[in-house]
């Protein structure tokens, strides 16, 4: 069964055609990913899929329910994650996870999510007194202290260190693994290829790519570039055989041979390029 | 799927109320400058207005301390609720909790809560600075605490709504605070809060006596101070009927103005 399905997606803002008929269906357990510059719908999309926003047109079916008509029962099986909130900030973490497990009606443990949240050092803290980074996991905690079985990640990591960002991709791996189904969108693509099965590349209102990391956009069979430095100079070619060019320098004296397939960001960049 | 029961709207909208009252009163801002200040401008205003008017048998301390309710009132349901709904539509709260089962009764029921607990609390402060500095009397006859239910539940209810109504006027919760205290300073010296009703031109009594603080005034003047007081009203007498009509007609158009302009955000 689908957690998501859309179909023929449609929304204006007076002559700003923010969606302009969108497809897209995601299975149960999947994590998928759907990237897309600002502006290109991807915010527009979701928060509709979240029951945030009316749609003009299309079907849309989120876990069998159309969200613009949803119940408190929908919405106690799916969490969102939202993009910027500073709400609750004279709360302590714990009071207000513990507040929102209130909510519904078969929470997660409280110490369970603090844990996982790498919350557990803050758990007293105020929510004022936190950093950007510490924050934002006080939001996720929020969005899976209902034990949703779909959660919605609307640029989780935006203002993250590395070192934040790993853990956060760990605990989401973690959500995944226990059979979550989780849509997110970012615009850090080193972040979909970590944590997506699937991902949708969102443009001008429409999906212009789909498919896995390893094979959106044709990445999988793109042409490779291969590179090295010889008394000549520098050498670049682009070829679909870059075993058998590597072959043949080998034995020569060259420096800096590099072969490089192209990484997810070009694919990306080439895909949203093509409709502006 | 197993059926576990959601929580109901009741137990949801009580759980929010304790949680606003906590960040209420943690909140340094909001107690001083909403919660302390109608106490602060009583004892100011006590303290300079020491004498009593000629023909009057109360000192005009006390005056200020029953009308001075109508602030507090103002304070806690009108500002807190009107403030806080503009502070939650843009910091968060309420497109949080518009993706979770909390209803949109849950988080009224929360500022109900909010509102009466803190209202009661006001009220308290108030009576107690106007007994301890100002030597207030609190009447001993049942009727007079009648009144001053009615007029304190119909005050805190028309308060309510109107500042729930108004909180779709604020742009932003900056400007919230700017926005709200307007009409609320303006009407407390037009309905006689700040200065004695007595004093003022017929003009803007006139005026006044289309919305409820001046009502609201002089209700809880009926309350505490003796009917030899009722010669200082600009109808001679506490008009108890019309107090209960006015304030009543407030609440059903509050009530009708939350149910149209209340929005869970900016968008659509």
């Amino acid at each position: 069964m689908n957690a998501i399905e859309v179909r023929g997606l449609r929304k204006s803002y007076g002559d700003n055609h923010a969606v302009q008929g969108i497809d897209l269906t995601v299975a149960r357990g999947e994590v998928f990913a759907l990237l897309g510059p600002n502006g290109a719908g991807k915010t527009t999309t979701v928060e509709i899929l979240e029951g945030h926003r009316t749609r003009d047109e299309g079907f849309v079916k989120v876990l069998n329910t159309d969200p613009s008509t949803a119940g408190r029962d929908w919405r106690a099986r799916i969490g969102i994650v939202l993009q910027t909130a500073t709400d609750s900030a004279e709360l302590t973490v714990r009071e207000t996870i513990r507040h929102y497990a209130g909510y519904y009606p078969r929470p997660r443990r409280l110490d369970d999510v603090i844990e996982v949240c790498g919350l557990a050092e803050k758990a007293d803290a105020r929510i004022r007194s936190l950093s950007g980074g510490q924050r934002r996991r006080v939001d996720v905690a929020l969005g899976i202290i209902g034990d949703p079985e779909l959660l919605f990640l609307d640029e989780p990591t935006t203002g993250f260190d590395p070192q934040a960002r790993r853990q956060f991709w760990a605990l989401v791996q973690a959500l995944a693994a226990e059979g979550t189904t989780i849509l997110l969108t970012t615009h850090y693509l080193d972040e979909a290829e970590a944590l997506a099965n699937r991902l949708a590349v969102i443009a001008g209102g429409r999906i212009v790519a789909e498919g896995t990391p390893a094979t959106l956009g044709g990445r999988a069979t793109a042409a490779a570039t291969v590179s090295w430095t010889d008394a000549d100079g520098d050498h670049e070619i682009s070829t679909d055989d870059p075993t058998s060019v590597v072959a043949r320098l080998a034995g020569q004296a060259v420096s800096g041979l590099k072969v490089r397939q192209p990484s997810l960001e070009d694919v990306y960049l080439e895909l949203i390029g093509a409709t502006q | 799927m197993t059926t576990a029961v959601l929580p109901s709207t009741a137990k949801i909208g009580l759980s929010r109320g304790l949680a606003e009252l906590r960040m209420f009163f943690r909140a340094k801002d909001a107690v001083i400058f909403t919660f302390s200040f109608p106490a602060f401008l009583l004892i100011l205003l006590g303290s300079i207005f020491t004498g009593t008017d000629p023909g009057n048998t109360v000192p005009m301390s006390q005056v200020f301390a029953a009308s001075m309710i109508a602030y507090g009132i103002l304070s806690t349901a009108f500002l807190t609720v009107g403030i806080g709904i503009a502070v939650d539509r843009e910091d968060g709260t309420l497109k949080r909790l518009r993706g979770t089962p909390v209803s949109a009764v849950a988080y009224f029921l929360g500022k109900i809560v909010l509102v009466a607990v803190a209202t009661v609390a006001e009220v308290v402060l108030l009576l107690a600075v106007g007994v301890v500095a100002f030597d207030l009397p609190l009447p001993s006859d049942p009727g007079r605490w009648l009144t001053f239910a009615w007029v304190l539940a119909l005050s805190v209810l028309a308060c309510t709504l109107l500042g729930i109504a108004a909180s779709s006027l604020a742009k932003s919760a900056k400007s919230a605070p700017a926005v709200l205290n307007l009409p609320v300073i303006a009407l407390q010296f037009l309905s006689g809060i700040f200065v004695h009703i007595s004093v003022l031109p017929n003009s803007m009594v006139t005026v006044a006596s289309f919305f409820p603080v001046k009502w609201m005034g002089q209700g809880f003047r009926s309350v505490f101070l003796p009917d030899s007081m009722m010669s200082a009203e600009v109808a001679g007498s506490w008009e108890h009927g019309m107090t209960a009509l006015v304030l009543g007609a407030w609440c059903v158009i509050g009530l009708v103005l939350c149910l149209t302009t209340f929005r869970w955000s900016e968008k659509r």
